[in-house]
């Protein structure tokens, strides 16, 4: 996984609440079990002209003022709805590297978090102006937004400071596989097993509840 | 004496293998549930990582997702690209030894119907699975979350997830509900209220009267639910309903283990004085039938009320959405929804496809026909509600009032390129999700128990369905 540290880039707006997975990746655009290739699919049904790959002149990431965006701003529940981790590969193979919301979905939230996105939470005040900023012509869209310190520079260079869990900025910064953290607790996840095995031995397979139709010819 | 815990604080207690700081546990994880979906995912890339299942006896999987619902169905979908995750996941599940609940099988159906069915979601486990929903299993008392591929394949590894502790939310149903209204008509009631983040970081508790008087199904569709109220997730206490559910299930505790798996859950329920970061109470006696007017669950009134106006909605964003959503839906500000024109219905889904939902749907669909023009679909949860429907008689009801009966499976719950409700445009539907293009391009969805979908069905038109119920 790629770390995340800092980056400055252009920012796209979104000033809606509860933008869903389905719509950052629609289900029809997921059909093959790879992970890459998904750049291109990011919001499909917003972003080309109905039954077509012609692009909405109207949609944010489309407008020349926001080519090349690396961070998205919007509302409220930003990735809510659907577990589908191509909702994340899409923003990442797309260019985003960053979203600011005043909430997320929690599932979408966790599969940023592992592939190297960083979802930034700020009060709603501070999201509706850094909206307001994007969208006034009169700024260059650009934000910076720094994991370390903890910090989105807005357009006008007024500064937010956002929290974030030691353990998920941690993982970010150094793009951590948490597979291995946790293998190498390999010990304990035994002697809890052990443990728990005394207590809850119905829970174990061989505790005698094997079911009798489960056997394959 | 130890002091006071929730029910949730009970159950992760007894999974802590390591505390990782920050507020974060290291948890066992009981059950890993997969599918065809993001299952071959999961697999294929632990096996690319060059690791192994960590306890394939404590995975189960099923196919519902992908696969057709039509009768007759086989491996080749309508869904392109189908067959690829088919054979990704029997391919991967073969290789690690996990059990599948293939096409063809009398226990195959959507993966949160069948886990209760077979025994296999039980009070007090921890259970994880690729898809959102998995919350639905909080109804047997189990605490179970969604996750991604990448957590999945983590869960597969090591038998574990880290997991942040949730806030500890309780939600009181308290008196009785009318007839005609339904378990959701109650979660869409509180999502209304509360919003769709109503619940966000938190686990959630569903108590009361009216939560304690519903079956296991409906505690699954309230459960079900709780990822649309933003909740991390929802649960019921399990409790004599819950048991009885339970017991002889094949994948159940059997004998002695059953004795003292049972102990073991009495004990669960949240104590006297046990604090909740927050606790809320609805009069259940108060709801009526609940239908979504825009493309969020919280764009919901109830049947009888108006439509919002935008200009009621605070901020920029909530009123940028609301705008949206009446443009996209359709939708009169000001106009009450009941009377608006279907053109489709369509009852299943992990939120209400089980045989206490269909017996409802056939009270009104009994000696009445689906109004000309509206294309009416059900899809059964799996392949034992079927069966059961079947044998009921109920698979006749449905059929001689014009709805075509269906395999188990997800289906038309979300549009994945493949099956459609040909060219309908407005749908009513008993599923979870009522976002932009979820049922297929262009297609408005209205979310609504069983019992509305079947009355608008046959009045053609959205319906109280309390005006159609026999008595």
């Amino acid at each position: 996984m790629d770390p995340f540290v800092r980056l400055q880039g252009v920012a796209a707006p979104m000033p809606i609440d509860n933008v869903d997975t389905d719509a950052i990746i629609p289900s029809k655009e997921t059909q093959s079990t790879a992970r890459s290739g998904y750049g291109e699919k990011l919001f499909a049904n917003w972003r080309y002209l109905a039954g077509t790959r012609e692009p909405d002149p109207d949609f944010v990431l489309n407008r020349p003022r926001h080519a090349g965006a690396q961070v998205l701003v919007a509302g409220r529940n930003f990735g809510c709805g659907s577990s589908r981790e191509a909702a994340v590969w899409a923003l990442s193979q797309f260019g985003i590297r960053a979203v600011i919301a005043e909430s997320y979905g929690a599932i979408f939230r966790n599969n940023c978090i592992r592939n190297g996105v960083l979802p930034v939470m700020l009060p709603i005040a501070a999201v509706e102006q850094l909206l307001a900023e994007l969208a006034d012509a009169g700024r260059a869209p650009v934000v910076a937004v720094d994991l370390r310190a903890g910090t989105v520079r807005a357009p006008s260079g007024a500064v937010f400071g956002f929290e974030i869990g030691a353990l998920e900025r941690e993982m970010l910064l150094q793009g951590a596989d948490e597979i291995e953290l946790t293998l190498k607790q390999r010990h304990l996840i035994d002697a809890f097993r052990a443990r728990d095995r005394a207590l809850r031995p119905w829970v174990y397979a061989d505790a005698g509840q094997e079911p009798s139709h489960a056997q394959d010819p | 004496m130890a002091a006071p815990r929730t029910l949730v604080e009970k159950i992760w207690a007894a999974h802590v293998v390591a505390e990782l700081g920050d507020a974060t546990d290291l948890l066992h994880i009981d059950r890993v549930f997969l599918h065809e979906r993001s299952g071959g995912r999961m697999l294929q890339g632990l096996t690319a990582a060059g690791r192994t299942v960590f306890d394939p006896a404590m995975a189960l999987g099923t196919l519902d997702h992908i696969i057709d619902t039509d009768p007759g169905r086989t491996d080749k979908t309508k869904f392109p690209g189908g067959a690829e995750f088919i054979a990704a996941f029997r391919e991967g599940t073969r290789a690690a030894g996990i059990k599948v609940f293939d096409i063809g099988d009398p226990a195959q159906g959507i993966v949160h119907v069948i886990a209760p069915e077979l025994g296999a979601a039980q009070p007090g486990l921890t259970v994880v699975c690729g898809d959102s929903h998995t919350c639905t299993l909080g109804g047997v008392g189990a605490l179970a979350w969604g996750i991604g591929v990448t957590q999945g394949e983590h869960a597969l590894a090591t038998q574990c997830l880290p997991a942040a502790r949730p806030k500890q939310m309780r939600v009181r149903f308290e008196g009785r509900l009318a007839d005609g209204v339904t378990a959701k008509d109650m979660v869409l009631h509180l999502i209304r209220t509360h919003g769709a983040r109503g619940g966000e970081g938190c686990a959630l508790e569903y108590a009361g009267e009216a939560v304690r008087a519903l079956s296991c199904a409906g505690r699954m569709t309230l459960c079900n639910m709780a990822v649309e109220f933003g909740a991390w997730t929802g649960i019921v206490a399990p409790d004599q309903t819950t048991f009885e559910f339970l017991q002889g299930r094949a994948y159940a505790p059997q004998g002695p283990q059953w004795d003292l798996a049972a102990a073991w859950w009495k004990t669960l329920g949240s104590d006297d004085g046990a604090g909740f970061d927050r606790e809320m109470v609805i009069d259940a006696a108060a709801l009526s039938p609940s239908v979504t007017w825009g493309t969020s669950s919280e764009q919901t009134v109830g049947i009888a009320e108006p439509v919002p106006l935008p200009g009621s909605f605070a901020d920029g964003a909530a009123r940028g959405s609301a705008e949206k959503a009446l443009a996209y839906m359709g939708v009169t500000p000001g106009q009450p929804l009941k009377g608006l024109a279907i053109d489709a219905a369509f009852i299943g889904s992990c939120t209400n496809s089980r045989i206490e939902d269909l017996r409802a749907a056939a009270r009104v669909l009994a000696g009445r026909k689906v109004a000309a023009g509206v294309t009416a679909i059900c899809v059964p949860g799996s392949t034992p509600v079927k069966r059961q429907a079947e044998a009921e008689g109920i698979d006749r009801v449905f059929m001689a009032a014009g709805f075509q009966w269906r395999e188990a499976g997800c289906s038309l719950c979300f549009y994945n390129g493949g099956d459609s409700f040909g060219g309908a445009r407005r749908v009513i539907s008993s599923t979870n999700r009522n976002f932009e293009n979820r049922q297929g391009p262009g297609v408005r969805t209205h979310l609504a128990s069983p019992l509305t979908v079947a009355a608008s069905a046959v009045a053609g038109v959205i319906a109280d369905p309390r005006e159609w119920l026999r008595r």
